[in-house]
């Protein structure tokens, strides 16, 4: 019989231990590393994200399973799904999701896309969020790297880890971070967020979108409508933010449409330029019929 | 690309499996003696690597010494048949085996005679000149004998199930299975897809396929194996 080396005991155990086989690194973070790994009964590739270490605390195994749970229960097309959650032979603690081929929302920005393109995108980032918020779930960690595009244009909101779920009475200190932990990543945390505040509402998730908005458009030439929309998001103090990712959306939804929003207050001349934008094709049927009207009167009195 | 991690291998480096089969222990409490042996030969499969490597490390055996030691372990346990005496509510049979293993070579060692066995005593046919080149390999390991003697067992099990899978594949005709799981999942030398498909004059989505339903039936075989494990 031939003899097993260690690596190769190590794999077939992989591929006994669980379903899933792995495959390579995706990434590495500070609770867990992210496989992409083969799921043998379905036959189709996931990512799993399994807790860094054997020696776990029961706080950080709680907290990983909680991740588990919130994503599970956040059941949206623009939230990566989680299939399966449980221990592995040894004890640390896994759960396996979707695997999203595409790119981050900073690499998509960077190959070029049409500001349109960069904006539906955004209010569907914002849709998801909303979702979030009207299940409880604050995010608490959102910019560009956590947000994926897929290989059809769909927009996954990524990395709940720090996400905090308000009314949730199985909620560990830890999760909660109670002692004031700043969690998040500074240029796109709420100020009250960054201040280490432990009572963070919704409107902490608008200021990262906001955040988010403002980088995705750092290589374009935006409107003051758009640039209202961002600087609104972002506002220092949370009541002079938008109230919900949901009405964040709502004003991307006016600004694709060329109506206007909330955020900004035009004068008469940028009103009546955005309706002409709006109605371009109109416009230009008029035009077209005033042209043919003094063409005419100019023929006939000849 | 195949992950190598030993420290965030899924499973881990520490895999932990059941204990040991079953059926073999119930049925060494058989009266029949044809019953008796062929539970006592599968444990005896099972477990006497794991025991030798044991013997040598834990006790600093020669490896004439742990021979006999070894030899002398089981054949004693099978005249005695001391495994009918083991109790599942108490601990685990590897537990339970290795404690026996530890009395026993205690008790040899105070009679502080090198054991000689021959005459009405068993001897097994077990090829120790692999488990010695084995042990070498593990020179630098840094697991407790009991860390050891687990792992060593496990992939004393899974060899088994090695085997008993190609062996299936043969009965079956798919060799082809086995072939691409030995070169891909067994083999020390990594190979791509590709160059397996290229090897076999198959396509890399057959690799693929053929690949994912072979671990599938060895995860099968190996399961079954532990599976009436307590």
């Amino acid at each position: 019989m031939k003899w097993l080396s260690d690596d190769k005991l190590d794999h077939l155990l992989d591929i006994v231990g669980t379903r899933y086989v792995c495959v390579e690194e995706l990434g590495r973070g500070g609770m867990g590393t992210v496989y992409l790994a083969e799921d043998r009964e379905l036959d189709r590739l996931v990512a799993i994200k399994v807790l860094n270490t054997l020696d776990v605390t029961d706080d950080l195994r709680q907290r990983m399973m909680r991740e588990a749970q919130v994503i599970a229960r956040l059941e949206h097309p623009g939230i990566v799904p989680v299939h399966d959650a449980g221990t592995l032979p040894d004890g640390r603690i896994f759960y396996a999701m979707k695997y999203v081929r595409g790119s981050r929302l900073d690499e998509y920005a960077a190959q070029g896309a049409p500001l349109r393109d960069r904006l539906r995108k955004f209010q569907a980032v914002c849709d998801a969020v909303a979702f979030a918020h009207a299940h409880g779930v604050i995010h608490r960690d959102l910019k560009p790297q956590n947000i994926m595009i897929g290989p059809y244009s769909e927009v996954l909101v990524m990395d709940w880890g720090v996400a905090k779920i308000r009314d949730d009475p199985h909620q560990t200190a830890v999760f909660n971070t109670s002692d004031g932990t700043v969690i998040g990543t500074r240029n796109y945390m709420s100020p009250e967020q960054a201040r280490g505040e432990v009572d963070i509402d919704e409107r902490a998730d608008v200021y990262s979108l906001g955040a988010v908005l403002k980088d995705l458009l750092t290589d374009q030439k935006v409107s003051k409508p758009v640039k209202a929309i961002y600087l609104k998001a972002m506002a220092q103090t949370p009541a002079d933010r938008y109230a919900s990712a949901s009405e964040l959306s709502t004003d991307i939804g006016r600004l694709l449409d060329a109506e206007p929003v909330s955020a900004y207050r035009e004068n008469a001349l940028e009103k009546a330029g955005r309706w002409v934008g709006k109605n371009r094709f109109l416009v230009l049927l008029v035009l077209a019929y005033l042209l043919m009207r003094i063409f005419l009167i100019f023929t006939s009195r000849r | 690309m195949k992950f190598r991690d030993p420290d965030t291998d899924i499973g881990g480096p520490l895999h932990k499996f059941p204990v040991t089969n079953h059926s073999a222990i119930v049925a060494a409490r058989s009266d029949d003696e044809i019953v008796r042996r062929r539970a006592f030969d599968t444990i005896l499969n099972s477990y006497w690597k794991p025991v030798y490597k044991y013997v040598r490390l834990k006790w600093q055996a020669g490896n004439e010494d742990a021979k006999d030691l070894t030899q002398g372990f089981f054949a004693n346990a099978f005249e005695k048949n001391h495994f009918a005496s083991y109790d599942a509510a108490k601990a685990s049979f590897q537990t339970f085996l290795r404690t026996c293993l530890d009395g026993f070579v205690a008790n040899e060692r105070k009679a502080g005679q090198r054991l000689k066995r021959g005459g009405d005593m068993d001897h097994y046919q077990l090829d120790f000149a692999g488990a010695e080149d084995e042990l070498a390999a593990h020179a630098s390991s840094t697991l407790s004998p009991e860390e050891f003697f687990h792992r060593e067992w496990v992939r004393s099990m899974f060899t088994i199930a090695v085997e008993a899978f190609r062996g299936r594949c043969v009965e079956s005709g798919r060799l082809v299975h086995f072939q691409l799981f030995e070169r891909y999942d067994l083999n020390d030398d990594d190979v791509s897809y590709v160059t397996l498909a290229k090897e076999f004059g198959l396509d890399v989505t057959t690799v693929n396929n053929y690949l994912a339903a072979a671990r599938r039936d060895f995860r099968r075989i190996v399961l079954e194996k532990f599976g009436d494990a307590q």
